[in-house]
């Protein structure tokens, strides 16, 4: 049987221009932007109508009243006569500094654990396995809250409190360690540790670089420890030791004087870094596994010791697959920092919180948190991409 | 691909068909529902609180039930939506609840700027502190550097801040967002002063493992003048509301109590048949012969219902949060303004 | 050099001697694995040490000094110096509550059918060798939550006439797409362009109903306005239409019966949810415990997965506005925390609707949770589409199948299967996640056994510990469950060639 191939119709029809998938495609998203700028315009526009309705002031003019509250914690000076937009920052601030440490502590406990996963000490091993399984595994709030009202809250009041080592207390009012107050001329043991660490980075740039040229390797311990530590010192002890101790003594209340760490702060630093400690934990362990063996085997046969191994081959190359997932770690301990408004941390979503009831502007106040934590979670992965491509040059 | 137009399409018609449901006046929402939808305390003892059966109880409860026993002469058509202080404005500015009765202080700003209308004053509060007697603490004046737990987004926050400025004293505050955890952080020791309005301390105190060893202090340092609260922009539904609040206190005023009301509406109506020697206030508040429920969109009978239901005023403040009730709070500013207290309702002509 | 001569050969293998008596058994493992250097001994002995200090005092707490038996706080007051454990009996008093929440006792039958056919349900999806899956997922996916949706309310809802309307034409537009897709008729053919157009026209005329004032027309019980009850007479004419241009064909009963295939399963849909089956209504702010987290996770998960497919679709589309605007969309909700997204639901959704449409509590709980999930859904689908070989979509378009073709029967079924994992994984954190609703007034598990701690019945200083651990070992259960799943599943599926 003969085919004939069907010569094409001449002229274009209606029909061959709906077929045309760039045409087609074309029509969809005009569709689809269309339709989403109308939906969007509803509502808005109920929104408005909704509010002029109601009565409900809105704008965002109410940040310049004031706020009339306190804030238990104020890293930046604030009182019940500043503006709601300072309370705002505040919270702002509460939450970086909630995010950081928590960051720092998670990083470590995680690195930790995650090690201690791979160690051929089976009692390390199931410990780390037990805490990583147990808290993966259950709901950050829940963890939260068990710090504040299972632990924290249980412990005695300030004038039984229990006395640490270092003049430190700890009651159910938080942690209350000694504080150095220094004195004005202090500035110069400050000048002079800054001195000391510049000249010590110059030192290992300038080693490192002899390094790769001769071959020839000096130890650095002994004159960077010298820089680092004995500088300030030695500029402390001239000046005259400008500084004394402050330690926490019982009062009426509570112990004053001294740092006090809040148990809000405490319990949520404890429950975030052990909540995300677990997670890097695995994070850390699947970097490590990664690494072939044939890796590590090559560095031993060069002669890589054990350390030299893990510091120079295995963890260059864990970092790589380590630090996507841990970026989005670092996001997700900031975003769950916002569950500080269960047990009352002062962070930017309780403040924001108290601001929405305070002058009833609802709609605001959660888009000026959304911003927020949307800003952070932009710089934050900028920052690791930078961070991960810096990382990722080391392959040749 | 269709489908991706589809989707789009559909998107946009869910909404618009969701549209075409347009609201009304909030009476006939409630009426064609069937049910009030109260906002109230998600847990104060004496005000709005469930028992063990699940059961609302409380004065601003009462205040619920005797709205729908307004409007349906049935106190048990109301539907609660317990709301925490957070909540509360944004679920009656959205019409999630048709009336918030939640120990709300009636201030100007939440009067002007939240688009909320108080019908009243349904008891008259004022800030207290609560401290452990075991402090030996006898006025807030010696309250400085004391830890102070407050409930967040409250007027009370408000007030703690300006009382210790004003007396130059420190204090550390511990903000929590519900009042029941405000209780259990005082109750664990986390602060030394627990503060909100006088009636709320005492209720908070019941709910403490230890009452007895907690005392409230002397000193009230503020104004709150606790009311319900509706919509602005519904004036039909504003009057509703305020004279079912004014019905309660002129009923008490003219001794009609849940016990009497029966007999005094006959009393009234023998009284208008033979044509001689009636009542008259008492029988325009019990309806007999003039119809004021029908200026509010009710029965002629409204406040009998009402008075049925849940009783006048005074009954109403005995039985949740008076001298016979774990929390025995006396009338005080409370009383009518005939026995030298605050409250005072408009007649009913 | 003298010849060696062997003067003893061995007829068999030498057998190796046992290791040095130092080195086998339980010491020597012991000696090799934890005592190897002095660090690891030092290791050791700490490790042992907090092994032991922490078993001891947890046995103790949850065993010897906790409380079994009592009826109220006075039984967990330490009473003297003794210490006191965990208050058992607290939790054992409301353990009810904590599953049930208020719901009304005698009712409570309902909420046990639903947990029993989701248990069911899903163990017969989830357990590979159970047979009959796609009968199975449709059951889960189809019918159940029909049926727990009556089960659990009481159903008996009522539409208004322009929800019908809007029904219709979705069933309308439902038959334009499976038919084509099950037979060959296309739209060359009259009728089902004259069916095309007619749905289009039910679209515009809902549209226009929702612009119009509103008329009552009583038709089939129902308030129409001029413009609804058209839209229902438009989709059930292109409905018809397309039946009939499938009879017109000739041999088309069966074509014609899909054809009627989606309007009857909608109506039939809308009629268990209208039907009154006798069962008192159950409003959802009694709901509470166990019953609120799976309802929220299992709808989160259920809703969550067709729009994270979409957006991954979308994310890999070709067309650009589609692709930014699904990476605007996924970007924004996984930038911001869930209690943010629950806040807008909560205060914002009433604010964007108009005037007089108001949502239940629970449902704004649940678009809130169901759009969050669905980003975090994308990006796992997405990872899944990326998996899939080049080849299979080339082979796909060389076989001329269509975008949506190649989608549901090459590339989704293959992606979907690799990151089963993933999705599981979501689904754990979802589960977790679903703990947040307490802060907007939901009495979720962890919620119902917060309230718990304020009954004055029960305030003792060891509360809160027990309700929490308590709660805590219920999530747990759960999420590790789900993740030895997981695990099991990604061994499972890996078939060794990538």
């Amino acid at each position: 049987m003969t085919v004939e191939t069907p010569t094409l119709p001449p002229t274009r029809s209606f029909g061959s221009l709906i077929n045309n998938p760039v045409v087609r495609g074309i029509f969809i998203q005009l569709v689809l932007v269309v339709g989403l700028i109308g939906f969007v315009w509803w509502i808005v526009d109920n929104t408005s109508r909704n509010l002029a309705q109601a009565h409900i002031a809105s704008g965002f003019g109410f940040l310049d009243r004031r706020s009339g509250f306190d804030i238990s914690q104020q890293p930046i000076d604030y009182s019940s006569n500043a503006t709601y937009a300072r309370a705002i920052l505040v919270g702002v601030v509460n939450t970086l500094i909630i995010a950081g440490t928590g960051i720092a502590m998670a990083t470590v406990l995680g690195f930790i654990v995650g090690i201690g996963r791979l160690s051929r000490n089976f009692l390390l091993r199931g410990l780390a396995t037990v805490y990583v399984e147990t808290f993966r595994n259950i709901p950050p709030l829940l963890v939260i809250l068990f710090w504040y009202f299972g632990v924290l809250a249980v412990l005695p009041m300030p004038r039984q409190a229990v006395s640490l080592p270092f003049g430190a207390f700890i009651s159910n009012r938080g942690l209350q360690t000694p504080r150095v107050a220094f004195e004005e001329i202090a500035w110069i043991s400050l000048a002079a540790l800054a001195v000391g660490v510049v000249v010590a980075i110059v030192l290992y740039q300038v080693n490192r670089r002899r390094q790769m040229a001769t071959g020839e390797r000096r130890r650095l311990l002994w004159p960077m420890l010298g820089l680092i530590v004995g500088l300030p010192v030695v500029a402390f002890l001239v000046t005259g030791m400008p500084a004394a101790l402050e330690f926490p003594a019982k009062s009426t209340f509570n112990l004053v004087g001294g740092f006090q760490i809040r148990p809000e702060f405490l319990a949520l630093f404890l429950a975030l870094s052990v909540y995300t400690g677990a997670f890097i934990a695995e994070i850390v362990r699947a970097g490590i596994l990664s690494v072939s063996k044939g890796q590590t085997e090559a560095a031993q046969a060069l002669g890589l010791s054990r350390r030299h191994t893990l510091r120079l081959v295995v963890v260059p190359q864990a970092f790589r697959v380590i630090i996507p997932p841990l970026t989005s770690q670092y996001l997700n301990l900031t975003k769950n920092s916002s569950l500080a408004l269960a047990i009352g941390y002062p962070d930017l979503f309780a403040i924001g919180s108290t601001v929405l009831n305070q002058s009833g502007q609802s709609v605001e106040i959660i888009i000026i948190c959304m911003l927020f934590y949307l800003t952070f979670s932009l710089i934050v992965s900028a920052f690791m991409n930078w961070f991960n491509a810096k990382m990722a040059l080391v392959e040749r | 691909m269709k489908s991706k137009l589809l989707t789009t399409a559909l998107g946009l018609t869910v909404a618009m068909v969701a549209a075409g449901a347009a609201s009304a006046a909030t009476l006939d929402d409630v009426k064609s529902r069937g049910t009030l939808k109260c906002g109230v305390n998600t847990g104060l003892p004496g005000f709005a609180s469930q028992n063990d059966k699940g059961e609302w109880q409380g004065l601003d409860v009462d205040y619920c039930k005797a709205i729908a026993a307004a409007i349906f002469g049935d106190p048990s058509k109301v539907q609660y939506t317990p709301l925490s202080a957070v909540q509360r404005f944004p679920a009656i500015q959205n019409g999630e609840v048709d009336v918030l009765a939640r120990n709300t202080t009636w201030t100007m700003d939440r009067d002007t700027s939240l688009g909320l209308n108080f019908v009243g004053v349904n008891y008259y509060d004022g800030q207290g502190f609560m401290v452990k007697k075991g402090l030996g603490v006898n006025s807030a004046l010696q309250l400085s550097g004391a830890t102070v737990c407050v409930q967040s987004g409250t007027t009370t926050e408000l007030n703690l801040a300006d009382y210790f400025a004003k007396n130059n004293m420190q204090y550390n505050p511990v903000v929590i967002e519900a009042q029941s955890d405000v209780n259990s952080a005082y109750d664990t020791g986390r602060c030394d002063v627990l503060t909100t309005d006088a009636s709320g301390l005492y209720a908070s105190r019941l709910e403490l493992s230890n009452p007895d060893d907690h005392v409230v202090l002397p000193e009230i340092i503020s104004k709150e003048p606790l009311g319900p609260v509706v919509r602005q922009g519904d004036d039909q539904w504003f009057n509703l509301v305020q004279w079912v609040h004014f019905a309660l206190l002129d009923a008490e005023e003219l001794g009609v109590s849940q016990s009497n009301v029966d007999s005094l509406v006959d009393q009234e109506k023998k009284a208008m048949d033979a044509g001689q020697g009636q009542n008259p206030n008492l029988a325009r508040l019990l309806g007999v012969g003039e119809n004021f429920g029908g200026k509010i969109g009710l029965d002629a009978d409204w406040t009998v219902k009402i008075i049925k239901a849940v009783g006048n005023y005074g009954e109403i403040f005995e039985r949740n949060v008076g001298k016979n009730t774990p929390l025995g709070i006396a009338r005080g500013q409370n009383a009518l303004w005939t026995q030298g207290g605050l409250q005072y309702a408009p007649p009913i002509r | 050099m003298e010849e060696h001569v062997t003067r003893y050969v061995s007829e068999e293998f030498k057998q190796p001697l046992p290791p040095p008596a130092d080195n086998a058994g339980i010491i020597g493992t012991a000696r090799k694995n934890l005592f190897a250097t002095p660090l690891d001994a030092a290791i050791s002995l700490v490790t042992l040490l907090v092994v032991v200090w922490a078993v001891w005092n947890l046995l103790g707490w949850a065993l010897f000094d906790a409380v079994f038996s009592g009826s109220d706080r006075t039984a967990c007051v330490a009473t003297g110096d003794s210490e006191v454990g965990a208050c058992w009996i607290f939790v054992s008093s409301k353990f009810l509550q904590f599953i049930y929440g208020l719901y009304p006792d005698p009712e409570r039958w309902r909420v046990n059918t639903v947990f029993a056919l989701l248990a069911i349900l899903t163990a017969g999806l989830l357990i590979p060798s159970v047979p009959k899956k796609g009968l199975n997922a449709a059951l889960l996916l189809g019918v159940f939550p029909f049926v727990a949706f009556v089960l659990l309310t009481g159903g008996r809802l009522s539409f208004s006439g322009g929800q019908v309307a809007f029904f219709a034409m979705l069933a309308a537009f439902g038959t334009l797409i499976v038919v084509p897709s099950r037979s060959d008729l296309d739209f060359e053919r009259p009728l089902m362009r004259a069916a095309a157009g007619l749905a289009v026209a039910a679209v515009l005329a809902l549209l226009l109903s929702a612009a119009s004032s509103r008329a009552g027309i009583a038709f089939l019980g129902l308030r129409f306005t001029a413009f609804s009850l058209s839209a229902l007479v438009l989709s059930a004419l292109s409905i018809l239409s397309v039946a009939s241009a499938a009879l017109q064909r000739g041999g088309g009963g069966r074509v014609a019966a899909t054809a009627l295939l989606v309007p009857v399963l909608i109506a039939a849909a809308l009629a268990v949810l209208s039907v009154d089956f006798g069962l008192p209504e159950v409003p959802t702010h009694l709901w509470g415990g166990l019953l609120v987290t799976l309802v929220v996770s299992v709808t989160g998960i259920a809703t969550s997965l067709p729009l994270g497919i979409l957006l991954a679709l979308g994310r890999r589309s070709d067309m650009p506005a589609v692709r930014l605007l699904s990476v605007i969309f996924i970007e924004f909700w996984r930038g911001v925390p869930l209690i943010t997204v629950l806040f807008m639901a909560q205060f914002m959704l009433p604010l964007f609707m108009p005037d007089g449409v108001s949502f239940n509590q629970l449902l704004r709980a649940l678009v809130g949770v169901a759009l969050f999930s669905a980003a975090y859904m994308a990006e796992v689908v997405r990872g899944g589409l990326q998996a899939i070989r080049k080849g299979q979509y080339e082979a796909a378009d060389a076989m001329a199948l269509s975008y949506w073709q190649k989608m549901r029967l090459i590339i989704l079924p293959q992606a979907l299967k690799l990151v089963i994992p993933g999705i599981v994984n979501t689904f754990i954190g979802l589960f977790k996640d679903t703990s947040l609703v307490y802060i907007i007034g939901l009495a979720d598990l962890l919620g119902t056994v917060r309230r718990g701690f304020n009954d004055p019945n029960w305030i003792t200083p060891s509360t809160p510990a027990t309700g929490l651990v308590f709660a805590a070992f219920i999530y747990w259960l759960f999420c590790f469950g789900m993740s030895r799943y997981s695990i099991f599943m990604e061994r499972r599926l890996d078939t060794g060639h990538k």
